[in-house]
């Protein structure tokens, strides 16, 4: 059982269909086949049972009184009728009230009960062939005899189960015709079904393991659509992740290029340089461009750091109040900006989004940093929320940048003229990438007391978590 | 009436069964054939087969009908067979031991070419076709007064009963199984069974027994004409005095009975036997020896649809059965009220 188990498990689709269809047929087949069984039977007894009635009472109906006694005038006909069954043989008796033979055949047997006016059918051998008995009644009331005349005829069974045969056979034969069609047809749909599969088992062997192009859904049936898509997600977060990891080693390249040569070239001047004050100035240069260098590593971590979190770990329940609590408790502004005041706006509602709380938080302090840097203070922090929208936004009391910069934020390797020296243009790039991440945006809104720079996620309950 | 009866039943159970017997061949397999056909007529089909078949021999016992289906129904009885074949004119009393469960089943190509009516159950073969004829004596008979027909055997006893009284003769259907036979085909196959009875009783016919005894009887003038002789003895006899008629409203066909017993000890022997009897050879010897007519209606002038077997089936169980034969006799009987016995 449980080996049998075991194997139905390890069976293909189309087999285990085809064994489904199959148990099917079979078990219609057997009943079609028990029904016509009892159908044959049914119809050649009753075709036999007639025959061998109509001899009987034939017989029965030939019957005289002559000189008192009861006498046969045996019919032809009876036995002409009999004789319709070609082979089978015959036996017949005609016996008087008493029981006693008046002719015929002594072994002809008389059915267990004589009550009522028959007839009498019944089952019996005939030299120990199988054969049925049909007993039919006659009274007499005549002046020289009164009294009951039995007459019982037999006929063995060959002509009646060849005809029971014949019957099977006939249902049979047709059902058996219609059952293989429809396991034919059966078979084409299962095939045809099973098709798409089978092709998309072929593609995926097909498939060159580095190609991560997304797989084709057109056609496909329902249930195996969303395998495919999963496929195709997994497929695109890979892509995703791998192009992050090119961008985050041709970034590296790119951004560590520049500064390690400078600080390459000024370390070289430093040595050179004879005169203790300039070579003293040239070090303090060195010191802030390694400084810079470290932010600047770090920010790139960061935002490596960003990417991959937030295509490999499980988004959780985060409440955006706790990320702007978490940042002005950090109090990394004060190094930042220490002669600004950065206050905070919350409401007193939890304000869930589904997402990642480090990502989150490094997200928030881009964007805080940003308006230390470029805007005008005072700065605030706030979170608010609409039923369907949750919102993280920071705010300061300048104009923002110009249109035309706004336009072009974002990108990598954003870094204008005013760029200072320790901006390495990257902030803004993780902030786009958390608020997609999240299915979220970045939004700038610039009104008469400021500008405001605004995370924008789905809004999520604790109900749903 | 009943004392009649008992008393014609030990007439027909003579103490002594077998009227004739010989051994033909020396093969060391012994082969018991029981027959009711005259071992001059048989004899040679028998010789021919044990010719071609060295190993065998057999012994043909000649059996009277009755005395045979009696025998033979009481060995069935008995389960001990010492026939291993049997060959029997009185086909009725064939079926009914075939009915009886008393046979033995065969079949073989030969077999299966027999048309229906001379097969049942595969168990009983007819091998021969002979027909009940009207023989006269050509002598004495004018050739108008010939009757072509039972019609016009009819006219012929109602017109001048006188000239035939007592001239006429046909089978005792009480001696002679093959007589009773023919009697009851008769009465199954068209109305002129009744009056051809009552025009032999008026012409005072003979009832009498055996073939050979009407035949001489017919030739030498005794008879001038008798009714239902079986064709194949009259061919036989070959005596140019004698004309056969085959009736042309119709003519009854006897094909002779084959059958095997179910507990014959050389049942290998006996279906060699009969595939030699049904083979081209065997069924040539049996035409020779006239037991298979001439099937050419330019000789005999007999239409094909004349032609009536008596067809070997479960109707003729009504041949066998006590009462119908009782009842049958009785109006035999009835009719010959002035019936002249000859022993």
């Amino acid at each position: 059982m449980i080996n049998l188990l075991r194997k139905i498990q390890g069976m293909s689709l189309f087999s285990r269909v085809l064994a489904g269809v199959l148990t099917i047929m079979a078990m219609g087949g057997l009943l079609v086949a028990l029904a016509s069984f009892e159908n044959g039977r049914q119809a050649a007894r009753q075709s036999y049972d007639r025959l061998i009635q109509g001899a009987a009472i034939d017989i029965a109906e030939s019957i005289r009184i002559v000189n008192g006694r009861p006498i046969a005038d045996l019919p032809v006909s009876a036995f002409e009728l009999l004789s319709l069954a070609t082979n089978d043989r015959v036996l017949y008796a005609v016996r008087g009230s008493d029981g006693t033979l008046l002719t015929g055949h002594d072994d002809a047997p008389l059915p267990n009960s004589l009550r009522g006016s028959g007839p009498f059918f019944h089952d019996g051998t005939m030299h120990d062939a199988p054969a049925r008995f049909v007993t039919v009644l006659r009274r007499f009331s005549e002046r020289e005899f009164s009294g009951v005349v039995s007459v019982t005829v037999g006929q063995t069974r060959l002509a009646r189960d060849a005809m029971a045969w014949d019957v099977i056979v006939d249902t049979l034969v047709p059902a058996a015709f219609v059952g293989l069609g429809l396991l034919v047809v059966a078979l084409i749909l299962i095939r045809s079904s099973m098709r798409r599969l089978e092709d998309m088992t072929q593609a995926l062997i097909d498939r060159d393991p580095y190609d991560l192009t997304p797989m084709d859904t057109k056609g496909t049936p329902a249930e195996i659509d969303v395998v495919l898509r999963q496929v195709n997600r997994f497929m695109q977060r890979s892509e995703r992740q791998m192009d992050s990891m090119r961008n985050l080693i041709s970034d590296t390249a790119h951004q560590l290029r520049t500064p390690v040569a400078v600080i390459r070239a000024q370390a070289e001047m430093v040595t050179a340089e004879p005169d203790t004050d300039r070579s003293r100035a040239a070090l303090e240069r060195l010191l802030s461009r390694t400084r810079s260098l470290g932010v600047l590593l770090d920010q790139m971590l960061n935002r490596a750091m960003v990417i991959h979190r937030s295509d490999s770990i499980p988004r959780r329940m985060v409440d955006l109040r706790d990320i702007a609590l978490d940042i002005l408790d950090s109090r990394d502004h004060e190094l930042l900006a220490p002669n600004v005041e950065v206050s905070l706006n919350i409401s007193e509602d939890p304000v869930y989004v589904l997402g990642d709380e480090f990502s989150l938080t490094q997200a928030a302090k881009n964007l805080l940093s940003n308006a230390l840097k470029h805007g005008v203070p005072p700065v605030e922090i706030g979170v608010s929320h609409s039923p369907t929208h949750a919102t993280l936004w920071i705010k300061d009391a300048g104009n923002g940048p110009d249109d035309a910069v706004l336009a072009r934020l974002g990108s990598r390797f954003e870094r204008t003229t005013s760029s200072k020296e320790d901006s390495a243009g990257i902030g803004l790039s993780i902030v786009i990438a958390v608020a997609q991440a999240f299915d979220g945006e970045l939004k700038y809104e610039k009104t008469a007391d400021g500008f405001r720079a605004a995370l924008v996620f789905p809004r999520s309950y604790e109900a749903f978590s | 009436m009943k004392r009649l009866i008992a008393a014609l039943a030990l007439f027909a159970a003579p103490v002594s069964a077998q009227e004739a017997t010989a051994t033909f061949g020396a093969g060391p397999t012994e082969l018991v054939f029981r027959s009711t056909t005259d071992m001059a007529i048989f004899g040679p089909v028998i010789e021919s087969f044990v010719a071609s078949n060295p190993d065998l021999s057999v012994v043909y016992e000649q059996w009277g009908s009755n005395d045979l289906y009696s025998q033979s129904l009481s060995d069935c009885g008995s389960g001990i067979a010492p026939a291993d074949a049997i060959l029997s004119s009185a086909v009725h009393q064939l079926v009914d031991l075939v009915n009886s469960n008393c046979a033995h089943s065969y079949q073989s190509e030969l077999t299966a070419r027999l048309p229906d009516t001379r097969r049942w159950r595969d168990e009983l073969w007819g091998l021969t076709e002979e027909p009940a004829v009207i023989i006269y004596n050509n002598d004495l008979l004018d050739p108008e007064n010939v009757p072509k027909s039972r019609f016009e055997f009819l006219d012929l006893m109602r017109q001048n009963p006188n000239d035939y009284l007592g001239r006429i003769a046909t089978y005792d259907i009480e001696a002679s199984g093959l007589g009773y036979l023919f009697a009851f085909s008769d009465s199954t196959e068209a109305t002129t069974f009744g009056a051809m009875l009552e025009g032999f009783a008026r012409s005072g016919a003979v009832a009498t027994c055996c073939s050979a005894r009407i035949i001489r009887a017919v030739s030498e003038g005794e008879f001038l004409i008798a009714y239902n002789v079986l064709g194949s003895y009259v061919q036989n006899a070959n005596i140019p005095n004698v004309g056969v008629i085959l009736p042309e409203d119709y003519t009854l066909f006897l094909s002779r009975g084959y059958m095997i017993p179910k507990q014959a000890r050389q049942t290998d022997a006996a279906q060699r036997l009969l595939d030699f009897l049904l083979s081209n050879t065997g069924q040539r010897v049996i035409s020779r020896m006239g037991l298979i007519y001439p099937d050419d209606p330019a000789e005999n002038g007999l239409l094909p649809s004349a032609k009536r077997f008596i067809p070997l089936s479960l109707p003729l169980l009504v041949a066998v059965d006590q009462h119908a034969k009782e009842r049958f006799i009785d109006y035999w009987r009835d009719t010959f009220a002035a019936l002249l016995f000859l022993p």
